[in-house]
């Protein structure tokens, strides 16, 4: 049975909460005539304003991992995507510091917040990846800190004695700069990606896209796409996880078409056509980051943290967390016997 | 304050303020649970306040009084509202206080709870599972029916709340209350909640931690029990048809915040704290449920020495442990099959035992008979030759007496023809 039209008092609350105006609304609340049947309403909408309260209470954790050659701007994209100094250049690290011998894992946390929502934002950062004379098995320390934080999490699930809210140190989201050859994918990243896509979420990013011309740019992308599919390598989002046919057309022309971002990033800002920009200063011109005729920065963004945010913890919560449990307690033989362990009945999952 | 980490200004806008919306997005596309459990006797007007909760008939067919024991219904209904899609369980109990005995009436309710908890543990722990996608049955919120007839709370109320308390949250409610004056009505309340207090019983408190519904939720929690009418019927008053009960006297006008607290109690059950309902559920009822189940299964998160254990090791421990049971107990079957063969193998060399002596002592009888009758067989066959020779010398002394006496021969004669 259909209950009554909403009531234009939830609209009100809202709109206090996100003064920047949001691009797509998520519940339609167009204001209908109140309906002088008061018997209508029931007032079961409104549970999406209770949960969003809940949420905001609470806060939210993001961690995000940037893997590529140094070199490659890394850092600076991430302080870019996040208008803060966010990666480990900028938090006391030195930048002539030497390139370490081995890959290293670099974690750092900030706290950033927006619109009444505070994120716990790490960045996890890679150097030595890719830098080495011999770079076989380069991604291996890199994968095993990614089952560390599934293992970590792994425990505090099971505990009897469980926390509230089990902090959660788990990559949601791992950013693979491809380096702008113009050519094709390397060995490197083919191998990284193809071992790295099976337990986090990819998403590849052309890096200093300047480099390139418009042509070359959509060449180069129609053919780093193509190698992707040939080899079976699965990035985010990943074919199999669209939900309904509204994700699926959605994530279908992202993947198609504007997948993988060509980006620039910048933490300068210059003055173009009286507006403060970010931006890079060349003899030839100023580059806008955000300007989508000059790179795919704003696409990057929108996709990452306007749009997909949510949608990247939840496919690292229900499918790469679950598959590695899953394999991580087979391995163990099972769980012991569910029941309480009676004479005759032995039941049990192994 | 911030668990340690530095904040950072931001120098534009990023964009993840709109995350709660992206959340959001992703529980209405799925869908809400929202599972109540009404207990209460029969005809205080469950079904009824249901009805007029949701403004929807359920059709629930009404319990008869005769019922042998208490038994739960639950039915799932899916609502509509703007394009939020709740899918909605009530389970009722059928026959709560009417038998004479009513010892047991909590104990299927403790069951039932029990019962959700259980199946949402066991698909927790299954290795393959799919717990954002499978239906949550476990209760949020029980509605407690008390009689307005009386003067406080009876025993089996405060016996099952009493029980109930530590699984569930209770919102206790007065059915009926239309037939309570004014004036009675907060001496009632008043005695209810004094009992409920006195005896221990963790009735369910809106939250007062949010400031933006503390205000009207510490206003609510002051006004439990709430006194409720609920009715399927409308009247008209003024121009408008609403949900009242019609006296001789009057109309009882049910969302009427001065007739009764048919408001209140649907402002908080649903437009207020429905969403916090659902995460006590979660985060207290069931976390107690399942830690008191895991240790009652024999996990420790301490080990022996106090050290904590690790839950492999615990898992390995048990396995290993379980796994020294099975082989214990293959070997006293084993043990005991070997013992049994032993003893029919005993028996029936004793039994072939007796049939040997049994069959030796026949032959021997038989023999003993054979000779016994043989020697019957010469007797027979001496007396036999005897009594040829005799008759043989009889024949020979008669022919010899012929030849001597005529007239004795005559006579003879006639005897000797």
């Amino acid at each position: 049975p259909h209950a009554g039209p909403v009531e234009s008092k939830n609209e009100a609350a809202m709109s206090e909460l996100v003064p920047e105006p949001r691009q797509k609304p998520v519940v339609p609340m167009k204001p209908m005539g109140i309906n002088a049947n008061l018997l209508g309403y029931i007032g079961i909408d409104t549970i999406i304003e209770q949960m969003r309260k809940k949420t905001m209470k609470t806060g939210f954790d993001f961690n995000i991992m940037v893997v590529g050659q140094s070199g490659l701007g890394k850092s600076t994209l991430v302080n870019t995507l996040f208008k803060s100094q966010v990666s480990r250049k900028s938090s006391g690290w030195n930048r002539e510091e030497k390139i370490p011998k081995t890959v290293e894992i670099k974690a750092i946390g900030h706290v950033i917040e927006e619109g009444g929502v505070k994120m716990k934002l790490t960045v996890i950062d890679t150097p030595g990846f890719g830098d080495q004379i011999n770079n076989e098995n380069c991604w291996e320390p890199i994968e095993k800190y990614i089952n560390e934080q599934y293992e970590k999490f792994l425990k505090e699930e099971v505990n009897i004695a469980r926390k509230k809210r089990i902090p959660d140190t788990r990559v949601h989201c791992c950013l693979y700069f491809i380096s702008p050859t113009g050519h094709s994918l390397r060995p490197l990243d083919l191998e990284f990606m193809k071992h790295l896509s099976k337990v986090v979420n990819i998403i590849p990013v052309i890096a200093k896209a300047d480099t390139m011309t418009m042509e070359e740019k959509t060449e180069f992308k129609q053919r780093v796409r193509k190698e992707l599919e040939v080899n079976g390598i699965e990035f985010y989002p990943q074919k199999e996880f669209d939900e309904d046919l509204e994700d699926k057309t959605e994530n279908d022309k992202i993947r198609q078409e504007s997948m993988p971002f060509a980006v620039v990033g910048s933490d300068k800002e210059y003055q173009v056509n009286g507006k403060r920009v970010l931006g890079r200063k060349t003899p030839w011109g100023i580059i806008e980051v955000e300007n989508l005729t000059h790179c795919e920065f704003a696409l990057l963004r929108d996709f990452v943290i306007r749009t997909h945010l949510q949608d990247l913890k939840e496919v690292t919560h229900n499918i790469h967390y679950e598959t590695y449990r899953a394999k991580r307690l087979n391995d163990n033989g099972g769980l012991p016997p569910m029941t309480v362990e009676t004479e005759e009945n032995h039941e049990s999952n192994l | 304050q911030n668990g340690g980490y530095r904040t950072l200004p931001l120098s534009g806008h990023v964009g993840f303020g709109n995350l709660p919306d992206q959340l959001v997005k992703k529980s209405t596309k799925q869908g809400f649970c929202f599972n109540i459990l009404c207990i209460g006797e029969t005809g205080i007007g469950k079904s009824t306040l249901i009805n007029s909760l949701f403004n929807t008939d359920f059709d629930d067919p009404m319990s008869e009084h005769f019922l042998p024991n208490v038994s739960l219904r639950a039915r799932t209904y899916e609502l509509q509202e703007s394009n939020v899609l709740l899918k909605l369980t009530i389970v009722n109990t059928a026959g709560f206080g009417d038998q004479i005995n009513r010892e047991d009436s909590y104990q299927p309710i403790v069951d039932y709870i029990d019962a959700q908890f259980e199946a949402y543990l066991q698909e927790e722990l299954k290795i393959k599972r799919s717990l954002f996608s499978c239906h949550d049955t476990r209760i949020h919120v029980c509605l407690y029916f008390i009689s307005p007839k009386g003067h406080s709370l009876k025993s089996l109320d405060l016996l099952t709340m009493k029980s109930l308390d530590s699984k569930v949250n209770i919102i206790p409610i007065i059915g009926k209350a239309d037939c309570i004056s004014k004036t009675e009505l907060q001496q009632f309340k008043i005695k209810i909640m004094s009992a409920l207090f006195s005896n221990g019983v963790q009735i369910y408190q809106f939250p007062t931690d949010d400031e933006a519904v503390s205000k009207i939720n510490t206003i609510m929690n002051d006004h439990l029990p709430f006194a409720v009418v609920g009715s399927m019927e409308k009247v008209k008053i003024g121009n408008k048809m609403v949900r009242a009960r019609q006296y001789p006297w009057g109309i009882v006008h049910v969302e009427n915040e001065n007739h009764c607290d048919f408001v209140k109690l649907r402002e908080m059950l649903v437009c207020t704290n429905m969403e916090d309902l659902r995460e006590q559920t979660h985060a207290r009822h069931y976390e107690l449920y399942r830690r008191c189940r895991l240790e009652q299964m024999g996990f420790r998160d301490i080990g022996p020495e106090n050290k904590p254990v690790s839950p492999q090791e615990a898992c390995e421990a048990k396995r290993h442990e379980f796994y020294l049971e099975l082989q214990r107990k293959e070997q006293e079957i084993r043990q005991r099959f070997v013992q049994r063969m032993k003893e029919k193998e005993a028996m029936l060399k004793e039994r072939e035992k007796q049939l040997q002596t049994k069959f030796e002592r026949s032959m021997l009888m038989h023999q003993e008979m054979k000779l016994k009758l043989e020697n019957q067989k010469q007797i027979l066959e001496d007396e036999i030759a005897m009594f040829i020779e005799k008759k043989a010398k009889a024949k020979l002394l008669q022919s010899q007496a012929s030849f001597s006496t005529p007239v004795v021969i005559l006579k003879r004669d006639k005897d000797g023809k």
